[in-house]
């Protein structure tokens, strides 16, 4: 009953979907009041009808009713509570209904937190945003429809693959998807811009919030997915360049991109149609990345559900709304000729330098995720692009960003004098090479890329503190004015230096660390890294849903117990599969993992072990660049109405 | 096909990928076995390297790999034999020659032309200030006589 119920409120959001993509649009054309004020509400019951469906398929996955094909799939009895309900986004179809959802919570948002939005644009936007609701209800309705009931329930599911059953896992699909939606708005916002003819500092203003947040959701989403492979997989990697990992770094790139050329819109009124491109493309990049995970053109570790239909279908959907879109902005050139007057050095020209950089990094990572695509269609070639084709040719970007960031970020707007600035830099660039330098001394005949990484680390770590101390002006009471500095300019300072600690933590795990496999015995130690491991013993246990071979370890470092470790081998008998658990410490400058392995022929285990520097480095630069990104979205401006006095009531230049 | 792959690679994946009987007991040639597979694609698998893939598959390949370095084969022509059996499918980053110069120049390229258009772009936005400042629509010029006139 629930079922059906769910099901019903997800066709009737369809046809609210329908209904608010033509009318609002139609009313903001001839100015019917009545017909804009349609969208706020058809947005609110649009939220409710889908969180409604999501609430009925969460319900089935929680009270295992197995009648329903999607929970037989995809969870078991056994299962914990927590996987029940993070199984409804764990596979393709319960995924697809929670995108959905977020397509129309952040429609939503735009109702519930538009006051201040012009009546006209606000409709277009939330017309906009309704057209892809539609599109995306009927590609589940008619190809991944998650209600379907099966003919003969079975007494038990099939259980939902072990290596999802985790937090880190569990957690951050939502958490993408999240930003994938996000960057729906701005697409929103850039097409409502474009019908309505005025792209403007108003129009800046308010799609930032809904990039950065799309833009601090991919972050999380990103590190968490990245930390989970990290500990999970077994062996350490945290980034694979995988098609599907790659889907999501895309429009991680270009938001970063969107959100540094919108400040330029906003404060400067220049770059418009670049600002406006770019947030047509970022949804694409989303729309893209949904359909590579979801067609299987590209073979990876994390696609699922590969159908050509629901390709086909997708594909369809991206097509029709970037053509659409790009159409809409060839007409539209005309409306957004930029304002702002500018010399070569300021900080407008240097945002132009983040915004080449970021964009050409992403086609990088895009060419090299469709190359194999491209190489077997045109060339007649079978060909592999992998890691180290990306590490090569990506890294120079990044490289290039880190080198030049914080000069460019105290860079002042309109015209600058660099000489000032460097001055001001000179003991931040000062402190960067004499850690580099270090790092270059203690390492015997490596490469430069652990000195170059912990380099750059520290040039933005450093250089972001000098630029929040520089905006506190001259005189006493210079600490004091720290405190009360927008939270935008804390927000740039920690972001910028939490994108440091995550460089400075990819090149030292990259260049430092260190690996060893062997056999062991209980009882034999050996030493990795200046750590010594033994192996105490190894004993089996039961787990809820599986079997564990548990093994105990004791760290020691000089001949002093620092910890005790338990890695796991998990057989799931249900879904037939093997899991390991690795055990870290976790320390500030380093981690050290273990790994059990199989018993051997003649006694003993089978053990990995490694020495991970600046791991925890990664993630913490992630959290930052989160947090940076959370302390922006925050600030005052956003919260006061923006541009609420400044624009006459709803009358756009056509 | 999705069930083969889970077979083939899932089944085992977490688990372990180099084995410690395949290590060699010569530790540099051991090196160049790691850095070699490291670049070499598991063919059964979703983009995974040998090194990392637990499949049978890879495991003979990685033994592969080991066999020639052991013979006294060079890093090259350790890759060239497989590359010969395998084709250039198994090689994780791809090779220069040919259309994929296409693949290896974009980005180059791309830069290229990004700061060409940024640089035009932006010499214009350094020009204009007079012309923009200076000249007023007609409209304006008209609305402007009137105040002054009234």
């Amino acid at each position: 009953m629930i079922t059906e119920l769910g099901h019903f409120a997800l066709i009737l959001a369809f046809l609210v979907a329908c209904a608010q993509a033509v009318i609002p649009l139609i009313g903001a054309h001839k100015r019917w009041p009545g017909w804009m004020a349609f969208a706020e509400p058809a947005a609110t019951i649009q939220f409710l009808l889908t969180a409604a469906s999501f609430a009925a398929l969460t319900w089935a996955f929680v009270t295992s009713d197995f009648s329903l094909r999607l929970v037989t799939l995809n969870s078991h009895t056994d299962k914990p509570m927590l996987y029940k309900i993070t199984g409804v986004w764990g596979n393709h179809e319960g995924s697809m209904l929670l995108w959905v959802l977020i397509v129309t919570l952040f429609g939503g948002a735009v109702a519930w937190f538009g006051a201040n939005l012009p009546p006209s644009l606000k409709a277009r936007v939330l017309s906009v945003q309704a057209m892809i609701g539609a599109a995306f209800f009927a590609f589940i309705l008619l190809t991944s429809n998650p209600f379907l009931r099966m003919g003969t329930p079975p007494f038990n599911g099939q259980d939902l693959n072990p290596l999802l059953q985790d937090p880190g896992l569990a957690f951050h699909p939502p958490f993408l998807y999240l930003g994938y939606v996000g960057l729906s708005m701005t697409f929103s916002f850039a097409v409502a811009a474009l019908i309505e003819g005025r792209v403007d500092a108003a129009w800046g203003r308010w799609v930032r919030p809904y990039t950065l947040a799309a833009w601090i959701f991919l972050t999380i989403g990103i590190g968490l997915g990245s930390w989970w492979a990290y500990y999970e997989l077994g062996w350490g990697g945290f980034w694979f360049w995988d098609p599907v990992e790659n889907a999501s770094f895309m429009p991680w790139l270009i938001a970063a991109a969107l959100l540094h050329s919108a400040i330029v819109v906003e404060k400067r009124e220049s770059l418009k149609s670049w600002t406006i491109l770019l947030a047509i493309i970022a949804f694409g990049f989303s729309m893209i990345g949904a359909f590579i995970t979801r067609s299987g053109v590209l073979t990876s570790v994390h696609a699922f559900a590969t159908d050509p239909e629901r390709g086909v279908f997708l594909l369809g959907i991206t097509a029709a709304f970037m053509m659409g879109a790009l159409t809409l902005f060839a007409a539209r050139a005309n409306v957004m000729q930029a304002r702002g007057v500018f010399s070569m050095v300021s900080r407008e020209s240097v945002l132009v330098l983040n915004n080449i950089l970021l964009a050409v990094a992403c086609f990088v990572v895009f060419i090299g995720t469709m190359w194999p695509l491209i190489a077997e269609m045109a060339f007649d070639r079978k060909l592999s692009v992998g890691a180290p084709f990306f590490n090569a040719a990506f890294t120079p970007f990044m490289v290039a960003l880190g080198l030049v960031l914080p000069v460019g970020a105290m860079l002042a707007w309109k015209r600058a004098t660099v000489g000032r600035i460097v001055r001001q830099l000179i003991p931040a660039f000062a402190l960067a090479v004499a850690i580099g330098a270090l790092a270059w001394a203690m390492q015997s005949g490596r490469s430069a890329l652990g000195p170059m990484g912990l380099f750059l680390g520290a040039w933005l770590v450093a250089g972001s503190a000098v630029d929040i101390w520089a905006r506190t002006g001259r005189g006493t009471g210079r600490l004091a004015r720290l405190t009360r500095l927008p939270r935008a300019d804390w927000g740039k300072a920690v972001a910028h230096g939490g994108l440091g600690v995550t460089m400075a933590g990819v090149a030292a795990m990259m260049a430092w660390e260190a690996e060893d496999i062997r056999v062991l015995q209980v009882g034999q130690d050996f030493e990795i890294a200046g750590y010594g491991l033994r192996l105490d013993e190894v004993h089996q246990e039961q787990g809820p849903n599986y079997v564990a071979t548990k093994a105990t370890f004791t760290l020691s470092q000089n001949g002093r117990e620092i910890a005790e470790m338990q890695p796991e081998k998990r057989v799931y008998p249900v879904a037939q599969m093997p899991t390991t658990e690795a055990a870290l410490d976790n320390a500030f400058l380093r981690d050290i993992y273990v790994v059990i392995g199989d018993p051997q022929e003649g006694g003993g285990w089978a053990v990995r072990s490694y020495y991970k520097p600046l791991a925890n480095w990664i993630w913490g630069g992630s959290i930052l660049m989160a947090l940076g990104g959370f302390l922006s979205l925050s600030d005052r401006r956003y919260r006061v109405a923006a541009g609420a006095r400044k624009l006459p009531q709803g009358v756009p230049a056509e | 096909m999705k069930r083969l792959f889970l077979v083939l690679c899932v089944i085992t994946a977490p688990a372990f990928a180099v084995q410690p009987d395949e290590i060699l007991d010569n530790p540099v040639l051991e090196d160049r076995a790691r850095d070699i597979s490291a670049g070499l694609r598991c063919l059964v698998c979703r983009n995974e390297s040998i090194d990392d893939s637990n499949a049978e598959l890879a495991r003979d390949l990685r033994l592969l790999v080991r066999e020639r370095l052991v013979v006294g084969d060079t890093n090259e022509e350790v890759v060239d034999f497989v590359v010969d059996r395998y084709g250039e499918y198994v090689l994780l980053k791809p090779r220069t020659g040919g259309s994929n110069l296409l693949l290896w120049m974009a980005g180059p390229i791309m830069l290229g032309a990004g700061l060409l258009m940024a640089g035009i772009y932006l010499r214009g936005r350094a020009q204009t200030p007079e012309r923009a400042v200076a000249r007023l629509s007609e409209a304006e010029e008209r609305r402007l006589r009137e105040i002054l006139d009234d």
